[in-house]
Parts: structure tokens; sequence; C-alpha cells
């Protein structure tokens, strides 16, 4: 991608489109690594509120996949998560463990 | 017809901003400046104004409170003097990245410690660096006729940049003097309306401000505001132009008095400019060819236009109501210096500091410093570059 020149740039850094945030990839400020154990899942969605970026997908309205793309590991899906009797369907591990 | 009143600089100003009307005021008590807001917050109350007066508990929430009004859409405008600029530092600088409009009065005070309510320039050119433009006003006309032409030059389209408009604290602020107001209408007419450029409150158009700018494009923005700082002159005298015609008050960057065919020069700011030309109307009976310059607008700094006015000179001394200290001079005189810089026959210069914390400058100080502009002129010879006077050794 071109990078724009100072004549080009919005005055007062102004945003005027939404939702460019996809636009950020934050992946790699990841330290921990949320894990998904999809058997202990009660698909209660709370991750997908929770998450503070868009690193929850879903699936035909159902929980699926991490995208670790958006994914800074700030663990609050993991707090979040009630599991399946004790036991936790997030858990997040070291990167390069 | 315009109206003829006597009033103090605080009043006459909380007059202007009730003609123009704002949309939000969130302001903050603070000596000498609480007098005008408090005026303000009663017209408000009493519904002579349909400005919403938004209380907060500090400075630092009173500007961002102005920055959040205005980024959503609204002509907002705010009040301050001495600790409280300090305490909007850091915003100062947010409202005018944002390239928000907000004009705010400061009554010039000194800051502490120690500790002093009265007038001294130390407030306002601690500020001078924050990217907002700044006025400076020698009374309480001076300060009505800024405030009100502040509005047409924060929300010019080629600028958008916040103003503040400088008077001095308790000399100004708080002296009755005649002021001629003009009629409500014709201030309405002259402000027009305001149209934010990004409202955030409009939902058709979704927008965010404060992102975070990484070094790939913080330069670019700031190339940007760089560039915007160039377009203020001819705004301000295209705005004055038009202000003088309703007004019949001429205005521009800076002021001269008898400085034409003169040979030696005062630089002052604000109030102290009237004293001084009083005391040059004096020496000038004696034969000594004094003048002077009172800049009007400080930030940004029109260097070419002061530089062509004062070349001429054979010496100048610049006064400052303020030191910058560790700087080798005080703060005006650094900008006097360097708009000489570039002219090749350059006059002497030499610096005073004066009326720190509301130390009164005096007639006999004026000339002091003209009888000794007289005699440097003369020998070509300067004592003390820089000095303060009316000090006790």
């Amino acid at each position: 991608m071109k990078l724009k020149g100072w004549k080009e740039v919005t005055p007062g850094a102004v945003v005027t489109e939404a939702g460019s945030a996809l636009k950020f990839k934050t992946g790699s400020w990841r330290a921990f690594r949320p894990v998904w154990i999809e058997e202990n899942c009660i698909q209660c969605m709370f991750c997908w509120i929770y998450c503070p970026d868009m690193a929850i997908k879903t699936k035909d309205g159902k929980r699926a996949e991490f995208d670790y793309d958006y994914c800074k590991g700030c663990g609050i899906c993991a707090l979040e998560c009630p599991g399946k009797k004790g036991q936790k369907a997030i858990v997040m591990e070291e990167e390069g463990k | 017809m315009p109206k003829i009143v006597a009033v103090t600089g605080n009043e006459a100003v909380a007059e202007a901003l009730r003609q123009v009307n704002p949309d939000v005021c969130a302001a903050y008590p603070i000596t000498p400046q609480t007098d005008m807001m408090q005026r303000f917050a009663s017209f408000a109350n009493n519904g002579k104004v349909k400005t919403e007066m938004i209380l907060v508990e500090s400075e630092h929430s009173a500007m961002s409170a102005c920055v959040g009004a205005s980024a959503a859409g609204g002509r907002v405008i705010t009040a301050t003097s001495s600790q409280g600029l300090a305490l909007m530092w850091e915003v100062l600088f947010i409202a005018s990245g944002l390239r928000l409009p907000i004009v705010m009065p400061l009554v010039n005070r000194a800051l502490s410690a120690p500790l002093n309510i009265h007038g001294d320039h130390s407030d306002g050119m601690g500020a001078r660096d924050c990217g907002w433009i700044q006025l400076w006003s020698e009374n309480g006309q001076e300060a009505y006729d800024n405030a009100i032409q502040a509005f047409r030059i924060a929300e010019h389209m080629d600028i958008r940049l916040p103003v503040m408009t400088c008077l001095d604290g308790f000399i100004i602020s708080h002296s009755i003097e005649r002021i001629e107001y003009l009629d409500d209408d014709a201030v309405k007419n002259f402000v027009g309306e305001y149209k934010q450029l990004n409202p955030l409150l409009n939902i058709d158009k979704p927008v965010s401000y404060g992102p975070l700018i990484l070094p790939d494009y913080y330069m670019e923005y700031r190339r940007a505001q760089a560039e915007v700082m160039t377009k203020v002159n001819k705004v301000v005298r295209d705005v004055a132009k038009d202000f003088e015609k309703i007004s019949g008050r001429k205005y521009g960057l800076f002021e001269t008095y008898r400085l034409d065919d003169a040979e030696v020069g005062i630089v002052i700011l604000n109030s102290a400019a009237g004293t001084t030309k009083d005391a040059i109307d004096a020496l000038r009976d004696k034969g000594i060819k004094a003048g002077l310059l009172k800049p009007r607008l400080f930030r940004p700094f029109p260097y070419e236009e002061v530089g062509e006015a004062l070349k001429h000179l054979k010496a100048i001394c610049v006064l400052d109501r303020a030191d910058a200290f560790g700087a080798s001079y005080g703060p005006l005189f650094m900008e006097i210096a360097t708009s000489l810089y570039s002219h090749k026959d350059k006059p002497i210069l030499f610096n005073k500091i004066y009326g720190l914390g509301g130390r009164d400058y005096l007639p006999d100080h004026a000339e002091l410093v003209l009888n000794e502009l007289a005699e440097v002129a003369k020998t070509g010879k300067v004592k003390t570059f820089k000095e303060y006077i009316g000090v006790r050794e």
C-alpha cells in the first residue's frame, strides 16, 4: 500500500471511514495465546461479547475459531469463559512454547 | 447603533461572548478570569444565551469537555488564567492537533511559585508553542474586538485551529474603561453560522477522533498542521478588514506608533504599550525620535512583517513581561531577534524584563528605557543586553 503524503491526510487526523480497525492487524502484540477447547464450550458467546477487538469468529450463529490477526492476548475471554463443569473452554498458553 | 459603555475588560469580553452566543461553554473559575465566566454563566442562567454551560471540576476537565463538545459539532468557548492554563496544557495540544476551533480568552496572570494572582505574561508564553493562535490585547476595547474576531479566524475553513485572546489580568480585566459595543445583530452576522467539518454527532457519516498515529504517519500530520499556521496571517488581516467595516476600528498583525520616522523603538505587548506611547510622546518633545511596535498576532508570529517594520531602527529594546528561564532572553525578545536575523543591517537589540507578578510599569520605566535607547543609538554600545527593571537590588 502506498503511504499518503502530508497534503493528502485528513485535517486533525480524523478517521472518516467506519470499521477501519479491520485494516490494522495487531496479532503480533500477543505474548499469550488463547486456545479454544471445543468440548468444554457451552456456546454462551461471552467471549464474543467481551472481546475488545474482533478476534472471535462465528459460523452459523455459533462460536468458531479465534482470528489471531486481531487477538492481542489480553486474556479477557479466558477470564470470562464459564466453561463446562469447571473445565474452561478457553485457556491461555505462552506464545513460542 | 454601537453603544458606548464604561465597563471592565472582563465584562466587555463576557459581552462579546454573549453576542456570539456559542453552543457550549466549559469553564472553571480562576482569578482574575472568574468574573468573566461568572458573568457569562449568568447570561446562560438568565436565558440571554442558548449556551450549554458544563460545570467541571478543573481546567484539565474544562478543556477536555471543550474538545469533546467541539468535535461533536458545537461552537465552543472557555476562559482561564495562569495555573488554569498550566493545568490545561496537555489538552491544549489535543485541541490544536484535532483542529478544533475553540475560542478561549486568557486573562494573563503570573505563575506560581511564589503564588501570585496579578498580571504578567508567563502563562500565555508558556503555551506559545501548543499550536493555538494567540491574539494579544492592549485594553478592554481590543480584548472585546479580538474575542469577536477570534471566532472568524478559528473557524475559517483554511484554518480550523483554536484561538486564545490575551488580556492583562487586573490591569485590563478589572479596570473600567470606555468601550464601544457593537450591535448584537452586527456581531451575529459577522461571526455567521458555524458548521463543523466532521462532527461526531453526524450519525449518517461516522467518524473517529484521536486515533493512534505511529511513526509511519505522525510527521505527515504535523507537517500538515505547520502548513495551516502559514495561512493564519492572511486570514487575520482579512478578518480585520471585515471587522473594520462594522466597527470603524482598524486591526493588523501588530500596531505601530510613531515608528515610521523613528530612530529607536520599543517592542512591548498588551497594556504596557499604552504607558509606553505616553512616554514616547514626552520624549519626542525632547527630541528623541522614538516609536513603538506592539504585536497583536503572537502565534503564528509574523516574522517577515515585523522585521520589515523594525529594520530601519538604530536600536530596539524589547520589553518582556515574562522571563524564559534558561533561555538567554525573554520570549518576546527571541521572536524579535529572529525577525531581524535575516536582515543585513540589523538594529542593536537589548532586552528588559519588567512587571512580573503585577509589578507596576510606570512612565518613568519607559522613559529610562527610551533614554538608554537614545544613548545606545548614539554610541553603538550596550551596557547590559538583558536585565530586570523596576526590581530592588
